[in-house]
Protein backbone atom coordinates (compact mmCIF):
# COMPACT_ATOMS: atom_id res chain seq x y z
CA UNK A 1 0.00 0.00 0.00
CA UNK A 2 0.84 3.09 -0.19
CA UNK A 3 0.46 5.82 2.37
CA UNK A 4 2.26 8.64 0.64
CA UNK A 5 -1.06 9.30 -1.49
CA UNK A 6 -2.35 11.30 1.49
CA UNK A 7 -1.47 15.26 2.68
CA UNK A 8 -1.83 15.59 5.89
CA UNK A 9 -4.18 18.10 7.11
CA UNK A 10 -3.83 18.16 10.88
CA UNK A 11 -0.26 17.21 11.30
CA UNK A 12 0.79 19.75 8.91
CA UNK A 13 4.39 21.33 10.69
CA UNK A 14 7.31 21.05 9.13
CA UNK A 15 10.85 22.38 10.60
CA UNK A 16 11.23 25.33 8.07
CA UNK A 17 7.56 26.69 9.38
CA UNK A 18 6.82 27.90 12.72
CA UNK A 19 3.17 27.86 13.25
CA UNK A 20 3.66 29.03 16.57
CA UNK A 21 3.40 32.30 14.82
CA UNK A 22 0.25 33.71 14.05
CA UNK A 23 1.75 35.06 10.77
CA UNK A 24 2.94 31.75 9.88
CA UNK A 25 -0.50 30.41 10.18
CA UNK A 26 -2.40 33.21 8.35
CA UNK A 27 0.52 32.88 5.52
CA UNK A 28 -1.32 29.08 5.10
CA UNK A 29 -4.88 29.42 5.34
CA UNK A 30 -5.37 30.79 8.92
CA UNK A 31 -8.30 32.04 10.45
CA UNK A 32 -10.02 31.80 7.10
CA UNK A 33 -12.29 29.52 8.93
CA UNK A 34 -13.24 31.81 11.61
CA UNK A 35 -13.90 34.66 9.13
CA UNK A 36 -16.39 32.15 7.54
CA UNK A 37 -18.13 30.71 10.69
CA UNK A 38 -18.40 34.12 11.91
CA UNK A 39 -20.52 35.06 8.98
CA UNK A 40 -22.87 32.24 9.18
CA UNK A 41 -25.53 32.33 11.53
CA UNK A 42 -24.60 30.26 14.99
CA UNK A 43 -27.34 27.50 13.96
CA UNK A 44 -26.10 27.29 10.76
CA UNK A 45 -22.08 26.83 12.32
CA UNK A 46 -24.26 23.68 14.27
CA UNK A 47 -25.59 22.26 11.28
CA UNK A 48 -22.77 22.55 9.34
CA UNK A 49 -20.86 20.56 11.80
CA UNK A 50 -23.60 17.99 12.08
CA UNK A 51 -23.23 17.67 7.80
CA UNK A 52 -19.60 16.85 8.82
CA UNK A 53 -20.25 13.74 10.61
CA UNK A 54 -17.92 15.09 13.09
CA UNK A 55 -17.55 12.64 16.29
CA UNK A 56 -15.72 13.79 19.35
CA UNK A 57 -11.68 12.68 19.39
CA UNK A 58 -11.70 12.26 23.33
CA UNK A 59 -12.11 8.91 23.38
CA UNK A 60 -16.23 8.22 23.16
CA UNK A 61 -16.86 9.60 19.58
CA UNK A 62 -19.87 11.48 20.53
CA UNK A 63 -21.50 13.26 17.31
CA UNK A 64 -20.10 17.27 18.21
CA UNK A 65 -22.82 19.09 16.21
CA UNK A 66 -25.68 17.23 18.17
CA UNK A 67 -23.54 18.29 21.53
CA UNK A 68 -23.56 21.44 21.02
CA UNK A 69 -27.37 21.38 19.86
CA UNK A 70 -27.96 20.10 23.44
CA UNK A 71 -26.94 23.38 25.01
CA UNK A 72 -30.78 25.52 25.91
CA UNK A 73 -32.54 27.76 24.24
CA UNK A 74 -32.82 29.57 27.28
CA UNK A 75 -30.84 29.72 30.11
CA UNK A 76 -30.24 32.73 33.25
CA UNK A 77 -26.11 31.64 33.72
CA UNK A 78 -23.56 32.06 30.96
CA UNK A 79 -22.21 29.27 28.85
CA UNK A 80 -18.75 27.87 28.90
CA UNK A 81 -16.64 25.72 26.44
CA UNK A 82 -14.00 24.32 27.82
CA UNK A 83 -10.89 22.49 25.50
CA UNK A 84 -9.70 19.27 26.64
CA UNK A 85 -5.97 19.43 26.69
CA UNK A 86 -5.58 16.80 29.46
CA UNK A 87 -4.38 13.71 27.52
CA UNK A 88 -3.20 11.40 30.04
CA UNK A 89 -4.69 8.23 28.74
CA UNK A 90 -1.51 5.88 28.67
CA UNK A 91 -0.62 4.79 24.85
CA UNK A 92 -2.36 8.91 23.43
CA UNK A 93 -0.16 11.37 22.76
CA UNK A 94 -1.82 13.29 19.85
CA UNK A 95 -3.17 16.38 21.60
CA UNK A 96 0.31 17.22 23.18
CA UNK A 97 1.92 17.88 19.43
CA UNK A 98 -0.76 20.65 18.54
CA UNK A 99 -0.37 22.51 22.01
CA UNK A 100 3.32 22.00 21.12
CA UNK A 101 3.64 22.55 17.55
CA UNK A 102 0.43 24.40 16.30
CA UNK A 103 -1.60 25.77 18.37
CA UNK A 104 -3.51 28.34 16.36
CA UNK A 105 -5.65 25.68 14.50
CA UNK A 106 -6.84 24.35 18.16
CA UNK A 107 -7.67 27.99 18.61
CA UNK A 108 -9.65 28.68 15.94
CA UNK A 109 -11.80 25.66 16.51
CA UNK A 110 -12.37 26.88 20.25
CA UNK A 111 -13.87 30.32 18.56
CA UNK A 112 -16.23 28.84 16.14
CA UNK A 113 -17.11 26.33 18.78
CA UNK A 114 -17.63 29.34 21.24
CA UNK A 115 -19.33 31.47 18.86
CA UNK A 116 -21.66 28.55 17.75
CA UNK A 117 -22.72 27.84 21.13
CA UNK A 118 -23.44 31.99 22.87
CA UNK A 119 -20.50 31.26 24.78
CA UNK A 120 -18.15 34.11 25.61
CA UNK A 121 -15.97 32.80 28.28
CA UNK A 122 -13.40 29.41 26.89
CA UNK A 123 -10.85 27.93 29.07
CA UNK A 124 -8.23 25.10 27.49
CA UNK A 125 -7.99 22.79 30.21
CA UNK A 126 -4.20 21.65 29.73
CA UNK A 127 -2.53 18.96 31.36
CA UNK A 128 -0.18 20.13 34.61
CA UNK A 129 2.83 18.32 32.88
CA UNK A 130 2.96 20.29 29.79
CA UNK A 131 5.01 22.88 30.97
CA UNK A 132 6.12 23.63 27.21
CA UNK A 133 2.26 23.30 25.72
CA UNK A 134 0.98 25.76 28.37
CA UNK A 135 3.62 28.39 27.55
CA UNK A 136 3.27 28.06 23.58
CA UNK A 137 -0.66 28.08 24.04
CA UNK A 138 -0.65 31.15 26.33
CA UNK A 139 1.72 33.14 24.06
CA UNK A 140 -0.54 32.07 21.04
CA UNK A 141 -3.90 33.59 22.75
CA UNK A 142 -1.66 36.44 23.49
CA UNK A 143 -0.87 36.92 19.77
CA UNK A 144 -5.17 36.78 19.09
CA UNK A 145 -5.77 38.99 21.06
CA UNK A 146 -3.30 41.38 19.86
CA UNK A 147 -4.98 41.05 16.21
CA UNK A 148 -8.17 41.31 17.37
CA UNK A 149 -8.97 37.94 16.66
CA UNK A 150 -10.18 37.50 20.41
CA UNK A 151 -11.82 40.10 23.08
CA UNK A 152 -14.50 42.37 22.31
CA UNK A 153 -16.34 42.47 18.52
CA UNK A 154 -13.80 40.12 17.10
CA UNK A 155 -13.13 41.34 13.77
CA UNK A 156 -16.41 43.68 13.73
CA UNK A 157 -18.42 40.56 14.23
CA UNK A 158 -20.33 41.64 17.01
CA UNK A 159 -19.16 38.27 18.81
CA UNK A 160 -16.82 38.68 21.84
CA UNK A 161 -14.61 35.98 23.34
CA UNK A 162 -12.04 35.35 26.10
CA UNK A 163 -9.79 32.46 26.13
CA UNK A 164 -7.80 31.37 29.21
CA UNK A 165 -5.38 28.33 30.07
CA UNK A 166 -6.53 26.83 32.50
CA UNK A 167 -3.47 24.60 34.12
CA UNK A 168 -4.30 20.98 35.50
CA UNK A 169 -2.20 19.71 39.15
CA UNK A 170 -1.50 16.27 38.06
CA UNK A 171 -4.88 13.80 38.23
CA UNK A 172 -5.63 11.81 35.31
CA UNK A 173 -9.35 11.85 36.57
CA UNK A 174 -9.85 15.45 35.52
CA UNK A 175 -9.60 14.76 31.80
CA UNK A 176 -13.61 13.03 32.70
CA UNK A 177 -15.40 16.23 31.76
CA UNK A 178 -17.18 16.26 34.80
CA UNK A 179 -13.80 16.21 37.12
CA UNK A 180 -12.40 18.77 34.66
CA UNK A 181 -15.00 21.33 35.09
CA UNK A 182 -14.67 20.72 39.35
CA UNK A 183 -11.16 21.12 38.56
CA UNK A 184 -11.61 24.90 36.97
CA UNK A 185 -14.02 25.91 39.50
CA UNK A 186 -10.63 25.44 42.29
CA UNK A 187 -11.99 21.81 43.56
CA UNK A 188 -10.84 18.34 43.88
CA UNK A 189 -11.29 16.60 40.33
CA UNK A 190 -13.52 14.12 41.52
CA UNK A 191 -16.49 13.91 38.15
CA UNK A 192 -20.15 14.54 39.07
CA UNK A 193 -23.13 12.13 38.95
CA UNK A 194 -25.27 12.35 35.60
CA UNK A 195 -27.50 13.81 34.70
CA UNK A 196 -27.65 17.09 34.69
CA UNK A 197 -25.41 16.73 31.32
CA UNK A 198 -23.01 19.88 31.02
CA UNK A 199 -24.56 21.22 28.08
CA UNK A 200 -27.65 21.91 30.45
CA UNK A 201 -25.45 22.38 34.32
CA UNK A 202 -21.57 22.63 33.75
CA UNK A 203 -19.51 24.82 34.41
CA UNK A 204 -20.32 27.43 37.50
CA UNK A 205 -23.52 26.05 36.98
CA UNK A 206 -23.91 27.18 33.54
CA UNK A 207 -24.24 25.31 30.23
CA UNK A 208 -20.71 24.05 29.36
CA UNK A 209 -19.67 22.04 26.31
CA UNK A 210 -16.54 20.48 26.38
CA UNK A 211 -14.68 18.77 23.33
CA UNK A 212 -11.26 17.48 22.64
CA UNK A 213 -8.09 19.37 21.40
CA UNK A 214 -8.35 16.73 18.15
CA UNK A 215 -12.05 17.95 17.75
CA UNK A 216 -11.30 21.38 17.81
CA UNK A 217 -8.60 21.20 15.29
CA UNK A 218 -11.33 19.17 13.42
CA UNK A 219 -13.66 22.30 13.45
CA UNK A 220 -11.69 24.64 11.97
CA UNK A 221 -11.12 21.72 9.51
CA UNK A 222 -14.85 21.63 8.67
CA UNK A 223 -14.95 25.61 8.40
CA UNK A 224 -11.54 25.44 6.37
CA UNK A 225 -12.28 22.90 3.55
CA UNK A 226 -16.12 22.96 3.77
CA UNK A 227 -18.26 20.24 5.55
CA UNK A 228 -18.39 17.94 2.13
CA UNK A 229 -14.74 17.84 1.98
CA UNK A 230 -13.88 17.27 5.41
CA UNK A 231 -17.12 14.35 5.52
CA UNK A 232 -15.12 13.06 2.36
CA UNK A 233 -12.12 12.19 3.98
CA UNK A 234 -14.24 9.61 6.70
CA UNK A 235 -16.53 7.63 6.68
CA UNK A 236 -20.32 8.84 6.14
CA UNK A 237 -21.23 8.73 10.13
CA UNK A 238 -17.78 9.65 10.95
CA UNK A 239 -16.02 12.14 9.21
CA UNK A 240 -12.89 13.50 8.32
CA UNK A 241 -9.20 12.43 8.94
CA UNK A 242 -8.22 10.82 11.91
CA UNK A 243 -4.49 11.26 13.93
CA UNK A 244 -3.45 7.31 15.37
CA UNK A 245 -0.64 7.40 17.57
CA UNK A 246 1.10 4.31 17.18
CA UNK A 247 3.77 3.33 20.21
CA UNK A 248 5.20 0.18 21.52
CA UNK A 249 7.39 -2.67 19.35
CA UNK A 250 6.61 -1.30 15.99
CA UNK A 251 9.79 -0.16 13.41
CA UNK A 252 8.71 3.94 13.03
CA UNK A 253 6.22 4.73 16.23
CA UNK A 254 4.75 8.34 16.26
CA UNK A 255 1.90 10.15 15.01
CA UNK A 256 0.23 9.40 11.42
CA UNK A 257 -2.76 11.59 10.06
CA UNK A 258 -4.93 9.01 7.65
CA UNK A 259 -8.39 8.94 6.87
CA UNK A 260 -11.02 8.29 9.55
CA UNK A 261 -11.55 3.97 9.28
CA UNK A 262 -8.00 3.40 7.74
CA UNK A 263 -7.24 -0.31 8.55
CA UNK A 264 -5.63 -1.49 12.04
CA UNK A 265 -3.43 -3.84 10.19
CA UNK A 266 -2.32 -1.35 7.76
CA UNK A 267 -1.33 1.43 10.15
CA UNK A 268 1.08 -1.71 12.05
CA UNK A 269 2.73 -2.47 9.15
CA UNK A 270 2.09 -0.14 6.38
CA UNK A 271 2.42 3.10 8.01
CA UNK A 272 4.70 2.20 11.44
CA UNK A 273 6.54 -0.14 9.35
CA UNK A 274 5.78 -3.34 11.15
CA UNK A 275 6.71 -5.31 14.31
CA UNK A 276 10.73 -4.38 15.08
CA UNK A 277 13.48 -6.60 14.94
CA UNK A 278 11.86 -9.10 12.31
CA UNK A 279 9.73 -10.27 15.41
CA UNK A 280 6.17 -11.74 15.34
CA UNK A 281 3.03 -9.76 16.58
CA UNK A 282 1.47 -10.57 19.81
CA UNK A 283 -1.24 -8.17 21.01
CA UNK A 284 -2.16 -4.76 20.01
CA UNK A 285 -4.56 -2.49 22.51
CA UNK A 286 -6.18 -0.17 19.83
CA UNK A 287 -6.63 2.97 21.64
CA UNK A 288 -5.45 3.90 24.31
CA UNK A 289 -5.00 1.64 27.56
CA UNK A 290 -8.53 1.55 28.57
CA UNK A 291 -9.45 -0.31 25.18
CA UNK A 292 -9.76 -4.20 25.07
CA UNK A 293 -6.54 -5.77 23.46
CA UNK A 294 -7.02 -7.24 20.11
CA UNK A 295 -5.19 -10.19 18.86
CA UNK A 296 -3.16 -10.61 15.87
CA UNK A 297 -6.26 -12.07 14.03
CA UNK A 298 -8.58 -9.24 15.16
CA UNK A 299 -6.79 -6.27 13.84
CA UNK A 300 -7.93 -6.44 9.80
CA UNK A 301 -10.56 -3.80 10.98
CA UNK A 302 -11.27 -0.12 9.93
CA UNK A 303 -10.17 1.67 13.06
CA UNK A 304 -13.69 4.15 13.30
CA UNK A 305 -15.66 4.32 16.26
CA UNK A 306 -18.21 2.19 15.04
CA UNK A 307 -15.88 -0.42 13.43
CA UNK A 308 -13.75 -1.02 16.63
CA UNK A 309 -16.68 -1.43 18.70
CA UNK A 310 -18.11 -4.39 16.67
CA UNK A 311 -14.87 -6.00 16.85
CA UNK A 312 -15.24 -5.84 21.02
CA UNK A 313 -13.25 -3.11 21.61
CA UNK A 314 -12.99 0.57 20.80
CA UNK A 315 -10.81 3.15 18.98
CA UNK A 316 -11.13 5.82 21.96
CA UNK A 317 -8.33 8.22 21.40
CA UNK A 318 -6.66 6.58 18.52
CA UNK A 319 -3.34 5.62 20.71
CA UNK A 320 -2.53 2.03 19.65
CA UNK A 321 0.17 0.33 21.88
CA UNK A 322 1.82 -2.51 19.58
CA UNK A 323 3.52 -5.81 21.81
CA UNK A 324 5.96 -8.01 19.66
CA UNK A 325 5.80 -12.11 20.70
CA UNK A 326 8.22 -11.11 23.58
CA UNK A 327 6.48 -9.40 25.70
CA UNK A 328 5.22 -10.40 29.08
CA UNK A 329 1.84 -9.52 29.20
CA UNK A 330 1.64 -10.19 33.19
CA UNK A 331 3.96 -7.21 33.49
CA UNK A 332 1.73 -5.53 30.76
CA UNK A 333 -1.19 -5.58 33.06
CA UNK A 334 0.87 -4.42 36.36
CA UNK A 335 0.80 -1.14 34.62
CA UNK A 336 -2.00 -0.95 33.60
CA UNK A 337 -3.92 -2.24 37.28
CA UNK A 338 -1.37 0.41 38.44
CA UNK A 339 -2.33 3.28 36.80
CA UNK A 340 -6.26 2.36 37.46
CA UNK A 341 -5.32 1.97 41.04
CA UNK A 342 -3.50 5.54 41.42
CA UNK A 343 -5.88 7.45 39.10
CA UNK A 344 -9.17 6.64 40.96
CA UNK A 345 -10.50 9.41 42.08
CA UNK A 346 -12.41 6.96 45.41
CA UNK A 347 -15.17 8.54 45.51
CA UNK A 348 -17.20 5.14 44.01
CA UNK A 349 -16.76 2.18 46.32
CA UNK A 350 -16.44 -0.16 43.16
CA UNK A 351 -13.48 1.26 41.64
CA UNK A 352 -11.98 2.31 44.65
CA UNK A 353 -11.96 -1.10 46.23
CA UNK A 354 -11.88 -2.71 42.93
CA UNK A 355 -9.01 -0.95 41.17
CA UNK A 356 -7.04 -1.40 44.63
CA UNK A 357 -8.17 -5.41 44.65
CA UNK A 358 -6.89 -5.82 41.13
CA UNK A 359 -3.71 -4.17 41.71
CA UNK A 360 -2.47 -6.21 44.81
CA UNK A 361 -3.62 -9.51 43.17
CA UNK A 362 -1.41 -8.31 39.81
CA UNK A 363 1.52 -7.64 42.90
CA UNK A 364 1.29 -10.83 44.12
CA UNK A 365 1.37 -12.73 40.75
CA UNK A 366 4.39 -10.82 39.48
CA UNK A 367 5.90 -11.24 43.20
CA UNK A 368 5.74 -14.93 42.35
CA UNK A 369 3.07 -15.74 44.52
CA UNK A 370 -0.09 -16.21 42.33
CA UNK A 371 -2.35 -18.82 42.69
CA UNK A 372 -4.52 -20.41 40.63
CA UNK A 373 -7.96 -18.77 41.54
CA UNK A 374 -6.45 -15.48 40.94
CA UNK A 375 -7.33 -15.02 37.49
CA UNK A 376 -10.95 -15.81 37.94
CA UNK A 377 -10.97 -13.63 41.11
CA UNK A 378 -9.80 -10.58 39.07
CA UNK A 379 -12.46 -11.58 36.50
CA UNK A 380 -15.15 -11.35 39.23
CA UNK A 381 -13.86 -7.83 40.38
CA UNK A 382 -13.57 -6.28 37.21
CA UNK A 383 -17.36 -7.33 36.12
CA UNK A 384 -18.52 -6.10 39.86
CA UNK A 385 -16.80 -2.44 38.71
CA UNK A 386 -18.52 -2.20 35.45
CA UNK A 387 -21.59 -0.32 34.89
CA UNK A 388 -21.66 0.38 39.03
CA UNK A 389 -19.72 3.79 38.84
CA UNK A 390 -20.26 7.84 38.80
CA UNK A 391 -17.73 8.13 35.83
CA UNK A 392 -16.24 5.75 33.31
CA UNK A 393 -13.11 5.71 34.61
CA UNK A 394 -14.64 2.28 36.46
CA UNK A 395 -15.14 0.54 33.35
CA UNK A 396 -11.88 2.02 31.87
CA UNK A 397 -10.18 -0.17 35.02
CA UNK A 398 -12.22 -3.29 34.38
CA UNK A 399 -11.93 -3.54 30.57
CA UNK A 400 -8.50 -4.11 30.24
CA UNK A 401 -8.76 -6.46 32.88
CA UNK A 402 -10.89 -8.61 30.96
CA UNK A 403 -9.73 -8.13 27.88
CA UNK A 404 -6.09 -9.63 29.13
CA UNK A 405 -7.54 -12.46 30.97
CA UNK A 406 -9.74 -13.64 28.72
CA UNK A 407 -7.83 -13.63 25.60
CA UNK A 408 -4.24 -14.63 26.85
CA UNK A 409 -5.15 -16.81 29.90
CA UNK A 410 -3.12 -19.63 29.30
CA UNK A 411 -0.20 -16.98 29.67
CA UNK A 412 -0.90 -15.71 33.23
CA UNK A 413 -1.68 -19.29 34.27
CA UNK A 414 1.73 -20.08 32.53
CA UNK A 415 3.15 -17.54 34.68
CA UNK A 416 1.88 -18.02 37.38
CA UNK A 417 2.41 -21.70 37.09
CA UNK A 418 6.38 -21.02 36.44
CA UNK A 419 6.55 -17.26 38.67
CA UNK A 420 7.18 -15.44 35.77
CA UNK A 421 7.36 -15.14 32.25
CA UNK A 422 9.30 -17.33 30.06
CA UNK A 423 11.60 -15.45 27.94
CA UNK B 1 7.17 31.51 60.09
CA UNK B 2 5.48 34.15 58.02
CA UNK B 3 5.25 34.12 54.13
CA UNK B 4 4.35 36.42 51.45
CA UNK B 5 3.75 36.67 48.33
CA UNK B 6 6.19 38.41 46.23
CA UNK B 7 4.90 41.95 44.19
CA UNK B 8 4.86 39.42 40.60
CA UNK B 9 3.08 36.70 42.09
CA UNK B 10 0.11 39.23 43.45
CA UNK B 11 0.11 41.04 39.90
CA UNK B 12 -0.29 37.84 38.19
CA UNK B 13 -3.07 36.39 41.17
CA UNK B 14 -4.91 39.77 40.30
CA UNK B 15 -5.08 38.39 36.74
CA UNK B 16 -6.53 35.17 37.91
CA UNK B 17 -8.84 36.47 40.05
CA UNK B 18 -10.40 37.74 36.98
CA UNK B 19 -11.44 35.11 35.29
CA UNK B 20 -13.71 33.12 37.17
CA UNK B 21 -17.10 34.04 38.67
CA UNK B 22 -15.72 32.77 42.11
CA UNK B 23 -13.16 33.32 44.30
CA UNK B 24 -12.44 29.40 44.23
CA UNK B 25 -11.70 29.31 40.58
CA UNK B 26 -8.58 30.94 40.68
CA UNK B 27 -7.12 28.41 43.78
CA UNK B 28 -5.35 25.84 41.53
CA UNK B 29 -3.59 28.75 39.51
CA UNK B 30 -2.43 30.33 42.54
CA UNK B 31 -1.27 27.23 44.39
CA UNK B 32 0.72 26.50 41.19
CA UNK B 33 2.01 29.97 41.40
CA UNK B 34 2.88 29.74 45.38
CA UNK B 35 4.39 26.62 44.90
CA UNK B 36 6.66 28.29 42.26
CA UNK B 37 6.95 30.98 44.72
CA UNK B 38 7.83 28.64 47.96
CA UNK B 39 8.90 25.17 46.57
CA UNK B 40 6.08 23.25 48.33
CA UNK B 41 2.52 23.84 49.08
CA UNK B 42 3.41 23.58 53.43
CA UNK B 43 0.86 24.13 56.36
CA UNK B 44 2.13 27.94 55.86
CA UNK B 45 1.28 28.09 52.02
CA UNK B 46 -1.84 26.65 52.04
CA UNK B 47 -2.90 29.24 55.30
CA UNK B 48 -1.21 31.84 53.13
CA UNK B 49 -3.47 30.80 49.62
CA UNK B 50 -6.57 31.07 51.98
CA UNK B 51 -6.14 33.67 53.52
CA UNK B 52 -5.16 36.00 49.76
CA UNK B 53 -8.34 34.23 47.97
CA UNK B 54 -10.68 34.96 51.12
CA UNK B 55 -11.34 30.95 51.30
CA UNK B 56 -11.83 28.53 54.65
CA UNK B 57 -8.73 27.13 54.81
CA UNK B 58 -10.50 23.63 54.34
CA UNK B 59 -11.22 24.04 51.06
CA UNK B 60 -7.64 25.24 50.19
CA UNK B 61 -6.46 21.47 52.07
CA UNK B 62 -8.94 19.60 50.20
CA UNK B 63 -7.90 20.89 46.79
CA UNK B 64 -4.23 20.79 47.15
CA UNK B 65 -3.85 17.20 48.63
CA UNK B 66 -6.51 15.91 45.58
CA UNK B 67 -3.33 16.98 43.31
CA UNK B 68 -0.21 15.00 42.66
CA UNK B 69 1.96 18.19 41.21
CA UNK B 70 0.85 19.94 44.00
CA UNK B 71 3.81 18.88 46.28
CA UNK B 72 3.46 18.53 50.26
CA UNK B 73 6.83 17.56 50.60
CA UNK B 74 9.51 19.25 49.81
CA UNK B 75 11.53 17.80 46.30
CA UNK B 76 15.21 17.82 44.68
CA UNK B 77 16.32 20.53 43.16
CA UNK B 78 16.09 18.53 39.64
CA UNK B 79 12.80 16.35 40.29
CA UNK B 80 13.13 13.34 37.56
CA UNK B 81 10.10 11.56 37.16
CA UNK B 82 10.52 8.68 34.79
CA UNK B 83 7.65 7.56 32.73
CA UNK B 84 6.81 3.73 33.72
CA UNK B 85 3.38 3.04 31.76
CA UNK B 86 3.28 0.65 28.85
CA UNK B 87 4.62 2.10 25.95
CA UNK B 88 7.68 3.26 27.80
CA UNK B 89 7.60 -0.40 29.75
CA UNK B 90 8.12 -1.74 26.20
CA UNK B 91 10.78 0.73 25.40
CA UNK B 92 12.84 -0.15 28.11
CA UNK B 93 12.01 2.51 30.91
CA UNK B 94 12.70 -0.21 33.64
CA UNK B 95 16.76 0.04 32.31
CA UNK B 96 15.97 4.09 32.53
CA UNK B 97 14.54 4.27 36.41
CA UNK B 98 17.84 1.51 36.72
CA UNK B 99 20.06 3.90 35.14
CA UNK B 100 19.19 6.78 37.53
CA UNK B 101 19.19 4.65 40.77
CA UNK B 102 22.55 3.82 39.94
CA UNK B 103 23.67 7.20 39.16
CA UNK B 104 22.36 9.03 42.02
CA UNK B 105 22.37 6.13 44.93
CA UNK B 106 18.15 6.57 45.63
CA UNK B 107 15.18 4.96 45.23
CA UNK B 108 12.59 6.26 44.00
CA UNK B 109 10.67 8.40 46.11
CA UNK B 110 13.84 9.61 47.35
CA UNK B 111 15.90 12.30 47.23
CA UNK B 112 19.90 12.85 47.17
CA UNK B 113 21.39 14.03 50.82
CA UNK B 114 22.33 17.52 49.21
CA UNK B 115 19.57 17.85 48.11
CA UNK B 116 19.48 18.25 44.02
CA UNK B 117 18.67 15.24 43.33
CA UNK B 118 14.77 13.43 43.75
CA UNK B 119 13.31 10.47 41.60
CA UNK B 120 9.66 9.66 41.24
CA UNK B 121 7.89 7.44 39.02
CA UNK B 122 5.04 8.93 37.08
CA UNK B 123 2.03 7.69 34.85
CA UNK B 124 2.26 8.48 30.78
CA UNK B 125 3.72 11.47 29.88
CA UNK B 126 2.05 11.63 26.33
CA UNK B 127 5.62 10.97 24.67
CA UNK B 128 4.98 7.27 23.62
CA UNK B 129 6.22 8.52 19.85
CA UNK B 130 9.97 9.27 21.73
CA UNK B 131 9.25 6.22 23.99
CA UNK B 132 10.96 5.68 26.87
CA UNK B 133 10.83 9.48 28.49
CA UNK B 134 11.26 11.76 31.55
CA UNK B 135 10.11 15.08 32.66
CA UNK B 136 12.54 16.92 34.87
CA UNK B 137 10.99 20.05 36.64
CA UNK B 138 9.46 21.51 33.33
CA UNK B 139 11.28 19.83 30.78
CA UNK B 140 10.45 17.00 28.86
CA UNK B 141 13.39 14.20 27.84
CA UNK B 142 12.79 11.97 25.31
CA UNK B 143 14.08 8.46 23.28
CA UNK B 144 16.06 7.82 26.14
CA UNK B 145 18.96 5.28 26.83
CA UNK B 146 20.57 4.68 29.84
CA UNK B 147 23.99 6.43 28.48
CA UNK B 148 21.85 9.50 27.74
CA UNK B 149 20.27 9.21 31.10
CA UNK B 150 24.07 9.79 32.65
CA UNK B 151 24.57 12.68 30.69
CA UNK B 152 21.54 14.39 31.34
CA UNK B 153 21.93 13.77 35.17
CA UNK B 154 26.03 14.74 34.86
CA UNK B 155 24.35 18.15 33.29
CA UNK B 156 21.90 19.11 35.41
CA UNK B 157 24.86 18.27 37.78
CA UNK B 158 26.64 21.14 36.48
CA UNK B 159 23.81 23.42 36.19
CA UNK B 160 22.87 23.03 39.82
CA UNK B 161 26.32 23.85 41.22
CA UNK B 162 27.02 26.59 38.85
CA UNK B 163 23.78 28.62 40.69
C1 LIG C 1 -11.15 8.80 33.19
C2 LIG C 1 -11.37 9.56 31.94
C3 LIG C 1 -10.34 10.33 31.41
C4 LIG C 1 -10.53 11.07 30.25
N1 LIG C 1 -9.49 11.79 29.76
C5 LIG C 1 -9.69 12.54 28.64
C6 LIG C 1 -8.64 13.35 28.13
O1 LIG C 1 -7.52 13.40 28.66
N2 LIG C 1 -8.89 14.09 27.02
C7 LIG C 1 -10.10 14.08 26.41
O2 LIG C 1 -10.29 14.79 25.43
N3 LIG C 1 -11.10 13.32 26.87
C8 LIG C 1 -10.93 12.55 27.97
N4 LIG C 1 -11.98 11.81 28.45
C9 LIG C 1 -13.29 11.92 27.77
C10 LIG C 1 -14.06 13.14 28.26
O3 LIG C 1 -14.83 12.76 29.39
C11 LIG C 1 -15.00 13.70 27.21
O4 LIG C 1 -15.80 12.67 26.73
C12 LIG C 1 -14.31 14.35 26.03
O5 LIG C 1 -13.41 15.31 26.44
C13 LIG C 1 -15.34 14.98 25.13
O6 LIG C 1 -14.73 15.54 24.00
P1 LIG C 1 -15.10 15.08 22.53
O7 LIG C 1 -16.60 15.04 22.44
O8 LIG C 1 -14.51 16.13 21.66
O9 LIG C 1 -14.52 13.74 22.34
C14 LIG C 1 -11.80 11.04 29.60
C15 LIG C 1 -12.81 10.27 30.13
C16 LIG C 1 -12.61 9.52 31.28
C17 LIG C 1 -13.73 8.70 31.81
S1 LIG D 1 -15.51 5.65 38.78
FE1 LIG D 1 -13.64 5.83 39.98
S2 LIG D 1 -12.68 7.68 39.21
FE2 LIG D 1 -14.82 7.74 38.48
S3 LIG D 1 -15.93 8.87 40.04
FE3 LIG D 1 -16.05 6.74 40.67
S4 LIG D 1 -14.27 6.42 42.04
FE4 LIG D 1 -13.93 8.32 40.92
Amino acid sequence: MNTSQYTPVLLRSRPDRDYKKLDTHLAYGGMRAVRRALRMKPEEVVETVKKASLRGRGGAGFPTGMKWSFVPKRHDKPVYVTVNADEGEPGTFKDRYFLENDPFPVLEGTIITSYAVGCHTAYIYIRGEFFKGIRVMEDAIKQLYKRGYLGKNILGSGFSLDIYVQPGAGAYVCGEETGLLESIEGKPGRPRNKPPFPAVVGLFGGPTIINNVETMADVRLIFDLGAEKFLSMGLPKDGGPKIYGISGHVVKPGLYEAPMGTNLKSLIYDYAGGIRNGKQLKAVIPGGLSTPVLKPDEIDISMDFDSVRAAGSMMGSGGIIVMDEDTCLPEVLKRVTAFYHHESCGQCTPCREGTSWMDRIMDKIIAGKGEKGDIDQMLRVAKQIMGKTICALGDAAAMPVIGFLTKYREEFEAYIENGGCSH
Amino acid sequence: MTIAFSEEAEAKIKEYEKRYPTKRGALIPVLKLAQKEFGYISQDVMRLVAERLGLPESAVINTATFYTMLYKEPVGKFHIQVCTNVSCYLNGSDMIVDAVREKLGINMGETTPDGMFSLEGVQCLAACGNAPAMQVNEDYYESLTPEKVVKIIDELKQKGGDQ
